[in-house]
């Protein structure tokens, strides 16, 4: 007999590995591993937003991630910094002030739990909104799929071929948005970053098409999320930490097993 | 008429990049594009495929223009894994069956199944020119496309357009910088250096003076000699 609260623990697990399956791929190909970093650190500023002026945590990481993002693009087009460091001053910048001002509202936040998440607490609620986020992402990920995997090998050629690049990536930024917003309550800016890039990279050494590194890497988030959960609970040790355990882990093997052949 | 470009001007950080250029491409044209570097001729071609809008002027495309772009400096990143095949049919409908016409005319068919990251700067070209020709355009815009090839490879390129060029009713307008091999094959030269300077057919171009200017009376003589050469039957044909 399974306890109700590692089964909702697995499925909102799923959900966040198959939705990370296919963004990562992007995020490795088009080098923004440091993106959804900042992204997800930028996050604790909305959650700090949301406590503060009450309203719900997620809605509030949304909006910040997208001024975020949308400040981005612009300081990206003045070209005086190279992306690092424009995403280095964000990033941080949005944790301190988040961290401060939760601070200065005076209420107690566990911040531990944002950090690195506790997807065992997940609720039904957030279950069910866990599996329409799932939907939502993974189908217009594979309607903008083709379109995007073109302009991220060459932009000129998608532009050449009527593709309105601007719009695609947009919906890309706004996807990466709402997997960030939705997942960092629960699994935490740590798990979601590894997810963002661990299984895209482990997947890329065995696949040999787009598509297919997609389905790999959430095969390989699914497998870890199953594989730390247990982990977790046998070893008595956090689970956002021994999900991440297990996904370097198989990176490793994947890693040493490739070199050879 | 294909596209026409009528006086258009580009203006960027106050300098003028394109200089009331006028251009037309007509049905059946091979027209090259020489010139210095920042000479505006990639900007010529971005504004011709409708990137960018000119400062000034316009540019006016036939309702029959179907254009297709090769880009320059084409590298494919080692992270994403695809196929020649793939690549050429990335959002390109699936029931296109041109590709088994295309890859025997161009001889691909053996590195069709290769991952894309694997292949020479020859063999990534073709692929290129493989993926442009599926739509069947009436068009091909290829900016520098030898760029990263050595000088077989740019010879068997350029034998490859020509080959292409002949078979098909299409119009080819293309940036290079490899004059000798330019001015054996092309039909029209045009050299660009911010305002266009000279145009017309290789043989008369290498005597105006404003080309003579821009590349030196030394590379205008060789030019003119250069061109005899390009006639010899040449025996070996190597897939580089």
């Amino acid at each position: 007999m399974i306890d109700n609260f590692i089964i909702n623990a697995l499925i909102a697990g799923i959900c966040v590995s198959i939705i990370a399956g296919g963004l990562s791929c992007f995020i490795v190909w088009k080098k923004m591993a440091y993106f959804g970093d900042a992204l997800s650190h930028s996050s604790l500023f909305g959650i700090a937003l949301g406590i503060i002026l009450g309203f719900n945590a997620t809605i509030g990481t949304f909006i910040t991630c997208l001024i975020f993002a949308i400040f981005l693009s612009f300081l990206q087009n003045k070209k005086i910094f190279s992306n690092d460091t424009l995403l280095g001053i964000l990033a941080h910048a949005s944790l301190s002030i988040g961290i401060i001002a939760i601070s200065l509202s005076g209420q107690y936040v566990n911040l531990h739990a944002y950090l690195f998440g506790d997807i065992l607490t997940v609720t039904n609620q957030e279950i069910k909104f866990f599996i329409i986020a799932a939907i939502l992402v993974t189908s217009s990920l594979f309607f903008i799929w083709e379109k995007l995997v073109l302009m991220t090998i060459n932009e000129n050629i998608a532009k050449a071929e009527n593709i309105n690049t601007k719009i695609i990536q947009s919906i890309f930024l706004i996807l990466l948005i709402v997997f960030v917003a939705t997942c960092v309550k629960i699994v935490g800016i740590l798990l979601i970053t590894s997810m963002l890039i661990i299984p895209a990279a482990t997947s890329r050494q065995i696949t040999n098409s787009p598509g297919n590194m997609a389905i790999v890497s959430g095969l390989l988030g699914v497998i870890s999320i199953f594989c730390g959960v247990y982990l977790s609970i046998i070893a008595d040790i956090p689970t956002g930490p021994s999900i991440i355990f297990v996904l370097t882990l198989m990176f490793v093997l994947v890693l040493t097993i490739y070199r050879k052949n | 008429m294909l596209i026409q470009a009528e006086n258009i001007s580009v203006i960027r950080n106050k300098k003028e990049i394109l200089k009331n250029i006028n251009l037309t491409i007509e049905e059946r044209d091979f027209i090259t594009i020489l010139g210095p570097n920042g000479g505006g001729k990639s900007m010529l071609l971005k504004c011709l495929l409708g990137f960018y809008n000119p400062d000034f002027g316009s540019v006016t495309k036939s309702s029959k223009l179907k254009a297709s772009y090769t880009p320059q400096d084409f590298t494919i990143d080692k992270s994403i894994p695809i196929r020649a095949l793939d690549f050429i049919m990335l959002n390109k409908s699936k029931k296109n069956k041109k590709i088994n016409d295309i890859s025997q005319e161009l001889n691909i068919e053996n590195i069709l199944n290769q991952q894309l990251s694997t292949l020479s700067g020859g063999e990534l070209q073709k692929i290129l020119i493989a993926r442009s020709l599926i739509d069947n355009p009436n068009l091909l815009i290829l900016d520098e496309p030898t760029q990263n090839l050595d000088v077989s490879g740019q010879l068997n390129f350029y034998k490859f357009l020509n080959k292409i060029y002949e078979n098909r009713n299409i119009s080819i307008l293309m940036v290079s910088h490899d004059l000798h091999m330019v001015m054996a094959s092309t039909k029209k030269v045009i050299c660009l250096s911010n305002h266009i300077c000279c145009s017309g057919e290789p043989s008369t171009i290498t005597n105006d003076p404003e080309f003579t200017n821009l590349f030196g009376h030394d590379f205008a003589n060789m030019m003119s000699l250069y061109r005899h050469d390009m006639n010899h039957k040449h025996n070996e044909e190597s897939s580089d």
